[in-house]
């Protein structure tokens, strides 16, 4: 059952791809992806696996070049960041609308502009809607286990969607962090060679992404959409034969000291580990907190966020992204919406906090949940910590 | 892997819009959109094909006798046949049910 080493976390998922025995890389390097792009470059050098490295001269290309690899049947990896999974986004829907299983390390990063190149999740936020499972990772273990994870969910015949597999820029790329690297064997175990459902060949010609017309589009995005929401189930199963295997549980929704919570806080990402720190100190402090970690965005798992704030009585939505003149934070937006038919639906409120980079502290969200409880937000939505 | 001629449902659409059968794109009759028809005056017509040469659908085919038709399934009423065709041969006819 692997070996606890110390490694950084960016090259770490590299190396989860490597176990995977990816046969095609495309990847452009962007700060703070680049160690990753780096290491699959130096992985596919040394010959430590059978694969192509394709150097391309952008994002574009690199999702382009990924979806074709894709279409022959290969499986494929591939990595980005902020501005260059912006220049992605072009090109997003295709590979879902293909419904070609790529998997993609998204190191999150705050987009331009201003420039910046610290964390947060403005990147992905825009890609909500291009039809690819989303996965957030909360430290370096995870990102490793997701990221072998994805591909068993991306290539499930019930499922053959690309998935991307968040992790934090810098607060997880660049940091080294005790883990558990799986054995090639174990990894073995778990995945099978990838079985496409159709392969781009002369022998046996087959189209993939066609024209459809005002009387097929339609029904055609209700089957991608269907897609999506069904693989609901197989990522829950996939995760289940995870734990069974390797003894760690992944849900979709994770939560932290919620059964007897009067007040929770809501994370993706990094985060969570510092929240659940706040978690412990508020309840020293003699209040009822609890933590809900969103581990599966996209599809977004309704049901389980349901179940999980069951008797709160606040909700506190830590968004790590904008969404300008709109309603509040994207995770906000989704939360309160989820729970809009609820009879007895908890007070949805909202913080952005942590936007390019800002520090979270503990105190911060001690200090926010505070407020939260005390139903103390004067906007709809507050920029946390912002000067003036 | 499906071959069946035209998906009705949802659920009956290839993962992917995949097409398995190659040629296939020919029986799907992109003129549906077309908002007018091209009708070719044969008195006016000089046979010169610039029609033939210019239609972007490639759906114009030449009869027994030399004069032009285009294929409705196909032709999506764009009108350059009409406007090239320098003795005004075709006309652009409003589509009607
Ligand atoms: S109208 Fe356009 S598509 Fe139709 S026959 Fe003329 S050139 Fe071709
Ligand atoms: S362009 Fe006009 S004249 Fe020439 S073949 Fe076509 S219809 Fe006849």
């Amino acid at each position: 059952m692997g070996k606890r080493i110390g490694i950084e976390v960016a090259i770490a998922a590299a190396e989860a791809a490597a176990l995977c025995r990816f046969e095609v890389a495309a990847v452009y390097p962007i700060t703070p992806q680049s160690h990753v792009a780096e290491h699959l470059s130096d992985i596919v050098n040394d010959g430590r696996v059978d694969a192509s490295f394709i150097t391309v001269e952008g994002e574009h290309s690199a999702l382009s070049a990924a979806i074709g690899a894709s279409g022959t049947g290969a499986r494929v990896i591939t990595a980005t960041s902020s501005q260059g999974l912006l220049y992605m986004s072009e090109v997003m829907p295709i590979a879902s609308g293909m419904r070609v299983p790529i998997v993609m390390i998204v190191a999150n990063r705050a987009v331009s502009s201003p420039i910046n190149i610290w964390n947060d999740h403005s990147d992905i936020m825009p890609m909500r809607d291009t039809g690819w499972i989303t996965f957030f990772s909360e430290n370096g273990q995870e990102a490793v286990d997701m990221v072998i994870q994805a591909y068993k969910v991306a290539e499930h015949r019930d499922v053959m969607l690309p998935v991307d597999v968040m992790m934090d820029g810098f607060q997880l790329t660049h940091m080294v962090e005790p883990l558990f690297m799986p054995d090639q064997e174990e990894v073995d175990r778990f995945l099978p060679p990838y079985v496409p459902y159709a392969t781009l060949h002369p022998d046996n010609p087959v189209s993939m992404g066609t024209l459809a017309m005002p009387d097929i589009f339609a029904e055609a995005q209700k089957s991608k959409d269907a897609a999506l929401v069904n693989s609901l189930t197989v990522i829950k199963e996939v995760w289940k034969e995870w734990e069974e295997l390797f003894g760690r549980k992944y849900e979709p929704v994770q939560t932290y000291l919620t059964e007897d919570a009067d007040v929770a806080m809501v994370t993706m990402g990094s985060m969570g580990e510092t929240a659940e720190v706040a978690v412990d100190e508020l309840r020293r402090q003699g209040i009822k907190a609890g933590l809900i970690k969103i581990k599966l965005w996209r599809p977004f798992p309704f049901e389980d966020l349901k179940k999980a704030v069951k008797g709160i009585r606040v909700v506190a939505v830590m968004d790590r992204a904008v969404s300008f003149g709109g309603p509040g934070g994207p995770v906000f937006s989704e939360i309160r919406s989820a729970l809009y038919d609820e009879p007895a639906r908890p007070a949805v409120v909202n913080f952005i906090i942590g936007l390019g980079g800002r520090d979270i502290q503990v105190v911060d969200f001690v200090d926010m949940m505070k407020k939260a409880a005390a139903g103390k937000l004067a906007e709809p939505y507050e920029f946390y910590g912002v000067r003036g | 892997m499906s071959d069946k001629k035209w998906p009705e449902t949802w659920q009956e659409i290839n993962p992917g819009c995949m097409v398995f059968r190659p040629g296939s794109s020919a029986e799907y009759h992109t003129g549906s959109w077309r908002a007018k028809r091209p009708l070719w005056d044969k008195v006016k017509c000089i046979k010169c094909g610039l029609c033939y040469i210019y239609c972007p659908e490639g759906c114009i085919t030449e009869d027994a006798d030399g004069f032009f038709e285009a294929n409705l399934n196909y032709c999506k009423g764009c009108g350059i046949c009409a406007k090239e065709c320098w003795t005004g041969a075709i006309a652009m006819a409003d589509e009607e049910e």
